[in-house]
């Protein structure tokens, strides 16, 4: 299919559903976090504008996180399918750590995600607020877990090899916590959180342009801002951090997303350019002198890598990392800016009539997730041409599976992706489409006693 | 402790087949839920079969990902060979699945009859054909695997022959059968009328196709049918059909009783505990037939302890949860009472 050898249809199915998967959980994992500071809010205060906004966001909480679940049922098995030889050789290492994500956090958001959607009038509040939270912190177990299988595949650690290329479980602690892992957790969880924290900025803002006195998208928009006002900024200190922990175990990588083909001392960074591999050289560029060397060394003619250092076969793919990283960073940039003049016109108390900053939020809706994709295209292209890098070629990594099935399947994947994801995102956005009112309508009773039992949590009538 | 000696990969098949049959009962009645929508048109009555698993779906899908992710985790070889020789059925499975998936929350949102209808019938082939898949891979695995050098190395279409294809309408059957008891539990008035008749004649054709499968497999190898006909084999086997007919004794005289709500289904459930026992037994000590057994297919030794030891931690706390999950939506379904 389209002259694509097996090889490249493993790679691009594969690609194709972990970023169809990716955009569900990640706003699964900021939603879930937000609901559970919702329900806590309006347990606490008695407010019912968090009450009505946690009913308001649960029934797009529930859309998406089926959404999530059934894209990753597809990518447990796509390891088995599309890779079969890297699940026999990584398996001893990375199995164990998605195993103990299913058994650690998949049972728990499922096992309490029932309480959490239908619950409400069959157990108390209480026991429902702890429902909610579970479940928050069951995808954020799941990130955890997934985060160190990808992260030990970018910097592999705590392995022996075997004389066939099997790779042996040596030091968990060193497997689960490897060197990149501390930077690429952070880095994924605000990720997720902006990416919903823009989401709800818009849907706030949409409702506002259309009545300023709505009190519930007024709070809703508020606390979106808050929270690009805080993570953006911590963000980019994480991407920094992040950066530098690539520059000491990935430099090829590094060198790719800078767009350096030499190595030099005192760098420029290169904000626009096209990258001309066969030259070996950037055309067209526009540079800041020594700002990269400045930012990655933290000094002012410190030395950074070039592709020239390493061997054509071992130099991932420039075209799309020099991209995809300018786009996640000019993504960053922009939010923080835009959480900046939140905190400004916040001060001037025009926050909520603001019409250019509702409008740039309304615009800014699908920034986040088109950052995280960004990201992601970044660490795993760069990656590239390993799987488990240093060790395991994504070439050596394939299943012995012909050309016109993986054709066929990733054909039916693209289809039913569209069809079904795409359908579900136009119920989200209808969802969206409708402003929060007072009385939300939602699975919710206020707190009821039944007398005669303890107080807490009290089992409505069947 | 000192763990060298333990036979951890007989401990981890122990496990990793608990999982699967959780699975296969858990799931199989909320498919069976699913197939069912082919005879059962009233939509009021849908909303109720929906409503009474929308809560516990989820759950019970999980338990594949655990078979799934279990198998990556402790037997990779198996892993590696089974997904790529069932490559069209597993695929077939996900996308079945993806459909029926959504479909619980999608068809309670559309706005349109035309979207209803159609969130209906993706719930109603989604469920069907992931059953069906499902059938086929296990036929598929049964029937034996190829493998030369660590990699799978049959053919595209090895996997379908008529065995499979049996197994794969034995197991939609099967799993209506347990949608129908399931509802005869959940459910009550002219629902769970028309659901004791689909039991019946459920009933019956489950029967027939256990019977026919089973006589089948102890042919497929010739391990299978020393283990089944040779001695000492047969001394545990001999009572599997046995079982088998006393549980169809009790659940007909259940199905005939208005009073009996859970009884069908308890007798429907042993009935697949009982098949994949004789499962079991065939395959005992093989994961992928014909040749490679469980210690074939093992991962270090380090690897299944480290995993171990989660899972003795959190295999019954989750079994605790789950157990109270249900307990919170027990009781009977009524129409008209929406979760959404
Ligand atoms: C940063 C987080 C993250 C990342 C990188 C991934 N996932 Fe995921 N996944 C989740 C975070 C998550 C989640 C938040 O836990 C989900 C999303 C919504 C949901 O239902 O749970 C989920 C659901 C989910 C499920 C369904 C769980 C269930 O039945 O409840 C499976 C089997 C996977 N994922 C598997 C994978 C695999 C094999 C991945 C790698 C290629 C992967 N996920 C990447
Ligand atoms: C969830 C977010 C993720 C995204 C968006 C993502 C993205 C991608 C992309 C775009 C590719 C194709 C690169 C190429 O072929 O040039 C890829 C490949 C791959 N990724 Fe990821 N990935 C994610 C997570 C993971 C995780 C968590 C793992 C491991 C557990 C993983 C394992 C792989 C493997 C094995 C390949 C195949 C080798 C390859 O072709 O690159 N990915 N991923
Ligand atoms: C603005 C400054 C930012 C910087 C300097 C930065 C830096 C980086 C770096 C260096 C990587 C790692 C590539 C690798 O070595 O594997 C990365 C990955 C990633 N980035 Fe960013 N980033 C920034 C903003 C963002 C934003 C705003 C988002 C999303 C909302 C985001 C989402 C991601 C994701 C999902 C990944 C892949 C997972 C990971 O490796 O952590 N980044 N980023």
């Amino acid at each position: 299919m389209f002259g694509l050898d097996a090889f490249h249809l493993a790679r691009v199915q594969f690609a194709f559903t972990v970023m169809a998967h990716i955009i569900f959980p990640a706003l699964s994992i900021g939603l879930a976090s937000y609901l559970a500071v919702l329900e806590g809010m309006w347990l606490k205060t008695g407010s019912r504008v968090y009450l009505d906004l946690f009913k308001y966001w649960l029934k797009p909480f529930s859309l998406v996180f089926g959404m999530g679940v059934v894209s990753g049922l597809v990518m447990s098995y796509q390891f088995g399918t599309n890779w079969s030889v890297f699940a026999d050789k990584a398996g001893p290492v990375i199995g164990p750590l998605m195993g103990y994500e299913v058994l650690s956090a998949f049972f728990l958001e499922a096992g309490f995600l029932g309480v959490m959607l239908f619950g409400q009038e069959k157990v108390g509040p209480t026991l429902h607020f702890i429902a909610t939270c579970v479940v928050a912190f069951g995808t954020l177990l799941s990130a955890f877990w997934i985060l160190s299988v990808n992260s030990w595949m970018q910097t592999p650690a705590g392995f022996t090899l075997d004389a066939d290329g099997r790779m042996l479980p040596a030091d968990w602690l060193a497997i689960i916590f490897n060197p990149s892992f501390p930077v690429r957790f952070p880095h994924m969880v605000l990720a997720s959180y902006l990416s919903v924290a823009f989401v709800v900025g818009a849907t706030g803002a949409w409702h506002l342009l259309h009545d300023r006195r709505n009190e519930a998208a007024r709070t809703m928009f508020s606390m979106a801002m808050w929270m690009a006002a805080l993570a953006a900024p911590a963000q980019i200190l994480v991407g920094d951090a992040h950066g530098l922990n690539t520059l000491q175990h990935q430099p090829a990588k590094i060198a790719a997303m800078e767009g350096h083909y030499q190595p030099q001392d005192g760098a420029a960074l290169i904000l626009f350019g096209i990258p001309n591999n066969a030259a070996g050289r950037m055309d067209d560029e526009i540079a800041i002198p020594h700002l990269s060397g400045l930012i990655l060394t933290h000094s002012w003619s410190g030395h950074t890598p070039g592709l020239s250092d390493f061997k054509p076969e071992d130099r991932p793919p420039v075209e799309i990392l020099f991209w995809s990283f300018r786009l996640m960073v000019g993504l960053g940039t922009a939010m923080a800016a835009l959480g900046l003049a939140s905190l400004w016109l916040r001060w001037k108390r025009r926050l909520y009539d603001h019409t250019l900053l509702l409008r740039a939020s309304v615009l800014m809706a699908p920034s986040g997730l088109i950052a995280l994709l960004a990201g992601w295209v970044t660490t795993e292209v760069g990656r590239q041409p390993y799987t488990v890098y240093g060790v395991l070629r994504t070439a050596q990594s394939v299943s012995p599976i012909g050309a016109p099935g993986l054709g066929v399947s990733l054909a039916a994947f693209v289809v039913v992706y569209l069809l079904v994801f795409g359908a579900g995102v136009g119920l989200v956005l209808r969802l969206l489409a409708d402003p929060p009112t007072p009385g939300e309508q939602g699975p919710s009773k206020l707190p009821q006693r039944v007398a005669g039992l303890m107080p807490g949590p009290v089992i409505a009538g069947e | 402790m000192d763990t060298a000696s333990w036979d951890l990969p007989l401990i981890w098949a122990g496990l990793i087949a608990f999982a699967v049959l959780a699975y296969v009962v858990l799931d199989g009645f909320d498919l069976g839920v699913g197939i069912l929508f082919g005879v059962e048109r009233d939509p009021e009555c849908r909303d109720v079969m929906v409503n009474s698993i929308a809560p516990v779906w989820d759950g019970n899908e999980t338990w594949l990902v655990l078979g799934g992710g279990g198998l990556f985790a402790v037997f990779p070889l198996a892993y590696a060979t089974i997904l790529p020789a069932l490559y069209p059925a597993m695929i077939g499975m996900l996308l079945a699945l993806v459909f029926r998936g959504v479909a619980f929350e999608f068809r309670f949102r559309a706005e349109t009859g035309w979207g209803r209808t159609a969130w209906d019938l993706s719930f109603l082939l989604g469920s069907t054909l992931a059953a069906f898949c499902q059938g086929l891979a296990l036929g598929g695995l049964l029937q034996g695997i190829k493998v030369v050098d660590r990699g799978y190395a049959g053919g595209w279409w090895d996997w379908l022959t008529p065995f499979t294809l049996l197994c794969g309408v034995a197991l939609v059957v099967g799993y209506a059968l347990l949608g129908a008891t399931w509802l005869i539990w959940r459910t009550e008035g002219a629902l769970q009328h028309r659901c004791r008749r689909y039991a019946r004649m459920l009933g019956v054709a489950t029967l027939s196709l256990i019977a026919v499968v089973s006589l089948w497999t102890p042919f497929l190898h010739p391990r299978f049918t020393e283990r089944w006909f040779g001695w000492p084999g047969i001394a545990l086997t001999s009572p599997v059909p046995i079982l088998v007919a006393l549980l169809a004794w009790l659940g007909w005289r259940a199905l005939r009783d208005s009073d009996s709500h859970i009884r069908p289904f308890a007798c429907a459930l042993g009935w697949f505990v009982l098949c994949f026992a004789g499962l079991g037994i065939s395959m005992f000590p093989l994961m992928v037939p014909p040749d490679i057994t469980i210690w074939d297919a093992a991962a270090p030794h380090d690897s299944q302890l480290f995993l171990l030891v989660g899972a003795g931690v959190l295999v019954p706390i989750i079994l605790v949860y789950t157990a109270t999950a249900y307990w919170v939506f027990r009781g009977k379904v009524k129409p008209g009472v929406h979760y959404h």
